[in-house]
C-alpha cells in the first residue's frame, strides 16, 4: 500500500524532485568552487594569462603600423606587382620625418630588419638624410636618391607585410619558412633556417633522456614495488633525495664530476684505462647524463605506483598456467605497467622539452635546446615576437603529445579493472 | 589400512617428511606425510596459520620445502619451477589478468604451450561452454561479477588438462548463497572430469560438502585425514572434534576404563559413560565431546533409563528456521547447545531446570583441550 502511493507521488513530482536535488547539490557545488577558487585565480593570472599573452605576441605586429601609419594605409591597396605609386613614397617620406621628430624610427627599423636584413640601415640613413618633407610629386625621386633600395620592390613588400596588425611572420620564421616577394610561403634562406634543426635536436635529446630514464628507472621501480615496505621506504628516500637539492647544484656537481680534470677522468686515468682525459662534458653526452639524473625520479614514481597496484598473484597465476618467467613478464606484467610507462615517459619527455639551465651549463653550442633560444630572444635581443612564436610551436607540439597520451591512457583504462 | 591401499587409486602426489620454516625458528609445517590419490578431491582444512596454505604453495612450487621431498606422479618436484609442474591453480582473488579478455585469459595456458590455433579455439570454446559463459568471452574481468570471475578462473585452470588442480580458498570472497552454489558446481566438475583436486579452506562446512577426504591441519601438523563422515563421527582428538561441526565440551577425569568405554567424573559433579577414544587411562583428565543433535532434553522430574543424565539450566533459545537451538548451562559449560525441532523451543523458559540425556556412544572421551 505504502509502496503504491509512493510511486504515485514520485511520478507526479518528478520535476520538483529533480529541482530539489539540484538545490541540495548547489550548496555543495558552491563550497567546492570556493575551495578551488584561489588556485583557479592564481593559475589564471600566472599561467593562463601569460600563455595567452605569449600566444598573442607570436602574431601581434603593430610597431611598423604605429611608426609609419600613412605608408601602411597607402600600401593597403597596392597590388605588389610594380613599385608603388608616388602617393606611397610621399606617405613614407612624411612618416619618416614625423618619426624622426618623435624618435621612433628605431622601433620600425628593428622590426623591418627582422624581415629583411639591412633594412635598419636603409631606414636610418633615409631618416638622417631626409631633411624635410619633399615637394609634392618629388618624393619618389628624393627617396631613391637617398637610398637606391627604395627602387626595390622587395623593400616595399617588406613594409607592407610588416603593416600588421597581425602577422604570420614570426610563426613562419619559427618553422624556417618565410614569404617571398610575391607573398608565397617558401623555405627560409639556409643561414636563417636554424629552428627546425633546433626543434629536432630538442626532441632528440628529450627522447634520449626519456629512454634512458625508462631503462634505468624500470628496474628500480620494480625493486621498490617488490621489496617489503620498510626497505622500500628507505630506498624511496634515495630516489627522492635529488629533490632536496637545487637543480643548479646538481648540475654543477656534474661539471665537477665530468670535466677533463674531474673525478671521473682522474679516476680512469689513475686506473690506467685512459691516457688523455675523455671529453665527458660540454657535449651531448654530458647533457643527457645530467638531464637523466635530474629527471629520473619523475619516471620512477609513476612506474612505482603502477607496479605497486599489480598483485603478485598475477605472476604466480601465469607461472601456474605454464608461463616461464620471461613470458609471464612480457605478457602479464609489462602490459599492466603500460599506464605507468606512459605517464612517466610523458612527464619526463615534456619536462625535458623545456630544459634550459642544464643544457646551458653542461652542453656545447650544438646541444642548446629550444628554450635556450627562447630565453635568448626574450632577454638578449628583445625579439619577443620570435620568442613567442618558438614557444607557441613548442606548446603546440607538447599539447599534441599530451592528447595522444590521453587517448592511449583512455584505451588502457577500459581494459583495466580488477584490483586485488 | 593395507586393504584400503589396495582398492584405492595409486598416489599422484606424495609429501614425504616435509618441513617448512620461514624464519629459521618456527616450523610452519612439521613433518608432513600425505598421499593424494589420483582422481580424489582432498581438502586441506584448518584455521589460519595452520600450515595448509603453505603446504599448497609448496605443491604449486611457490614455496620450497625446508626439508623433505614432494613427488608428483613419482617424480621429485622439490626443485622444479612452478611453470613446469603442470598443475592448474585457482587463487583466492581469482587473479584473472585484467588486461586480457575472458577468452584470452582462458586461452593463456594454451598459448604459452604453443598449442595450435584451431585446437586452442576449440578448447577455449568448450571450457567457456562448461562454465556457461560463451556470451561473455569478449568482456574484461573487471566487467564480471565475483562469481563469474571465479568460474573463469576455474575454466582457465582446467583448460590445459593439468594432472592436478589446486584451489586456494577460491570461494572466500563470495557471498554465502553464491558460495554454496559454486561448491556444488566445483564438485560436479570434479566428478564429470575426473580431475584430482587439492582444495584449501578454513570453512569446515565447505570441506564437508565437497571433499572425498579431508586433512585437518593445526599447528603445522595434520591432525586427522579421513572421509567427511568419519571425521565428524570419529574425531581422533579434541581439536578435530571442535573444528569440524558444532561440538559441546565437558571437562572431567577418567574414573574407570572398560574396553571401549570409560566412566568420566565431571568437574562440576556427576559422571557419564563415554566412548574412550583418546584417553591414556584411569585418572587422566579428558574433554568429552557431544554433538548438539545427539542430545535430548527431558523435563525436570521425568525418569530416564539412560546412563547419561545431567541436570541443566536453560539460558536461551535460538530459532533458526529449519531448526532451533537451546543454550544450556551444563556442568559448568554455559554454552552447551542442544539442537531441537523448530517449535520445541517454545516450551523452554529462561532459567528453567531440565535434564539432558545422550547415549554413551555419542559421547567421546578425548584428550583435554
Amino acid at each position: 500500500m505504502t509502496a503504491v502511493s509512493l510511486t504515485g507521488v514520485d511520478a507526479e513530482t518528478k520535476v520538483p524532485l529533480k529541482r530539489r536535488l539540484k538545490r541540495a547539490e548547489r550548496a555543495r557545488q558552491i563550497k567546492a568552487l570556493a575551495l578551488v577558487l584561489p588556485l583557479l585565480l592564481f593559475l589564471l593570472f600566472t599561467f593562463a594569462g601569460p600563455i595567452a599573452g605569449m600566444l598573442w605576441r607570436a602574431v601581434d605586429d603593430r610597431e611598423v603600423r604605429q611608426v609609419l601609419p600613412q605608408t601602411v594605409t597607402a600600401l593597403a591597396n597596392w597590388d605588389g606587382k610594380d613599385l608603388p605609386d608616388e602617393k606611397a613614397y610621399a606617405a613614407l617620406a612624411s612618416d619618416i620625418v614625423a618619426a624622426r621628430a618623435s624618435g621612433t624610427v628605431a622601433i620600425a627599423a628593428k622590426r623591418l630588419n627582422y624581415a629583411l636584413n639591412g633594412f635598419r640601415t636603409i631606414l636610418t640613413s633615409t631618416a638622417r638624410n631626409l631633411k624635410a618633407v619633399p615637394e609634392p610629386g618629388t618624393a619618389k625621386e628624393a627617396l631613391i636618391k637617398i637610398n637606391p633600395a627604395w627602387r626595390e620592390r622587395n623593400t616595399w613588400t617588406t613594409i607592407r607585410d610588416a603593416g600588421g596588425p597581425v602577422t604570420s611572420f614570426y610563426l613562419l620564421s619559427a618553422l624556417d619558412l618565410t614569404r617571398n616577394v610575391d607573398g608565397a610561403i617558401v623555405a627560409a634562406s639556409p643561414d636563417q633556417a636554424i629552428y627546425r634543426e633546433i626543434f629536432a635536436r630538442t626532441f632528440l635529446i628529450s627522447i634520449s633522456v626519456t629512454a634512458l630514464c625508462l631503462i634505468l628507472g624500470f628496474p628500480v621501480a620494480y625493486l621498490l614495488a617488490a621489496l617489503p615496505s620498510g626497505r622500500s621506504n628507505l630506498l624511496m628516500i634515495f630516489v627522492l633525495l635529488p629533490f632536496w637539492t637545487s637543480l643548479l647544484v646538481r648540475t654543477c656537481a656534474w661539471i665537477v664530476l665530468l670535466q677533463s680534470q674531474g673525478v671521473v677522468n682522474d679516476s680512469l686515468h689513475w686506473l690506467g684505462i685512459i691516457d688523455a682525459p675523455l671529453r665527458l662534458i660540454y657535449n651531448r653526452f654530458g647533457v643527457c647524463v645530467a638531464m637523466t639524473h635530474v629527471l629520473l625520479p619523475f619516471m620512477i614514481l609513476p612506474l612505482y605506483s603502477s607496479m605497486k597496484a599489480i598483485s603478485p598473484a598475477y605472476m604466480r597465476a601465469a607461472a601456474s598456467l605454464g608461463a616461464p618467467p620471461l613470458t609471464a613478464f612480457l605478457r602479464i606484467y609489462l602490459p599492466q605497467t603500460l599506464p605507468g610507462i606512459g605517464a612517466g615517459s610523458l612527464l619526463v619527455f615534456i619536462l625535458a622539452l623545456g630544459y634550459y639551465i642544464t643544457p646551458a651549463l653542461v652542453g656545447g653550442a650544438a646541444d642548446q635546446m629550444i628554450s635556450y633560444f627562447i630565453a635568448l630572444y626574450t632577454t638578449e635581443t628583445a625579439n619577443w615576437g620570435l620568442a613567442s612564436a618558438l614557444g607557441a610551436v613548442l606548446l603546440l607540439a607538447t599539447v599534441l603529445l599530451a592528447l595522444v597520451y590521453g587517448k592511449l591512457v583512455q584505451g588502457q583504462q577500459v581494459t583495466g579493472g580488477m584490483k586485488n | 589400512m593395507e586393504a584400503g591401499m589396495v582398492t584405492s587409486a595409486p598416489a599422484l602426489v606424495r609429501f614425504s617428511g616435509i618441513q617448512k620454516t620461514y624464519d629459521g625458528e618456527h616450523l610452519v609445517v612439521k613433518n608432513l606425510d600425505l598421499d593424494i590419490r589420483k582422481g580424489e578431491f582432498i581438502t586441506l582444512l584448518g584455521p589460519s596459520g595452520s600450515g595448509k596454505t603453505t603446504t599448497l604453495m609448496m605443491l604449486a612450487g611457490f614455496e620450497v620445502p625446508t626439508q623433505g621431498e614432494i613427488y608428483l606422479a613419482d617424480r621429485p618436484i622439490k626443485n622444479m619451477p612452478p611453470h613446469k609442474r603442470d598443475i592448474g591453480m585457482v587463487f583466492q582473488n581469482y587473479a584473472l589478468f585484467p588486461h586480457l579478455t575472458i577468452e584470452e585469459n582462458v586461452a593463456f595456458p594454451l598459448s604459452v604451450r604453443k598449442t595450435n590455433k584451431a585446437e586452442t579455439q576449440a578448447r577455449v570454446k568448450a571450457a567457456l561452454r562448461m562454465i556457461k559463459m560463451e556470451t561473455l568471452a569478449q568482456r574484461r574481468p573487471g566487467q564480471l561479477s565475483g562469481g563469474q570471475q571465479q568460474r573463469v578462473a576455474l575454466a582457465r585452470a582446467l583448460v590445459f588438462n593439468p594432472q592436478l588442480v589446486l584451489m586456494d580458498e577460491p570461494l572466500g570472497a563470495l557471498d554465502k548463497r553464491l558460495r554454496e552454489q559454486m561448491q556444488l558446481e566445483i564438485k560436479q566438475l570434479h566428478e564429470t572430469m575426473g580431475i584430482t583436486v587439492v582444495y584449501v579452506t578454513h570453512d569446515q562446512s565447505e570441506a564437508l560438502t565437497m571433499s572425498d577426504r579431508i586433512a585437518v591441519f593445526n599447528d603445522g601438523i595434520v591432525q586427522q585425514i579421513d572421509k567427511p563422515d568419519a571425521l565428524y563421527e570419529h574425531p581422533v582428538n579434541s581439536f578435530v572434534a571442535n573444528f569440524v561441526g558444532e561440538n559441546n565440551v565437558l571437562d572431567g577425569t577418567v574414573e574407570t576404563v572398560d574396553k571401549d568405554y570409560c566412566r568420566v567424573a565431571l568437574a562440576a559433579g556427576g559422571s557419564v559413560m563415554a566412548r574412550a577414544v583418546n584417553v591414556s587411562g584411569a585418572g587422566a583428565s579428558t574433554s568429552l565431546s557431544v554433538r548438539p543433535e545427539r542430545v535430548a532434553i527431558v523435563p525436570d522430574g521425568t525418569s530416564s533409563d539412560g546412563p547419561n543424565r545431567l541436570p541443566a539450566k536453560v539460558q536461551n533459545t535460538i530459532y533458526l528456521g529449519d531448526h532451533a537451538l537451546a543454550v544450556l548451562d551444563v556442568s559448568g559449560n554455559a554454552e552447551f547447545m542442544v539442537k531441537l525441532q523448530p517449535g520445541a523451543h517454545d516450551s523452554l523458559k529462561h532459567g528453567e531446570s531440565v535434564f539432558i540425556t545422550f547415549r554413551p556412544e555419542d559421547c567421546l572421551a578425548l584428550d583435554p583441550a
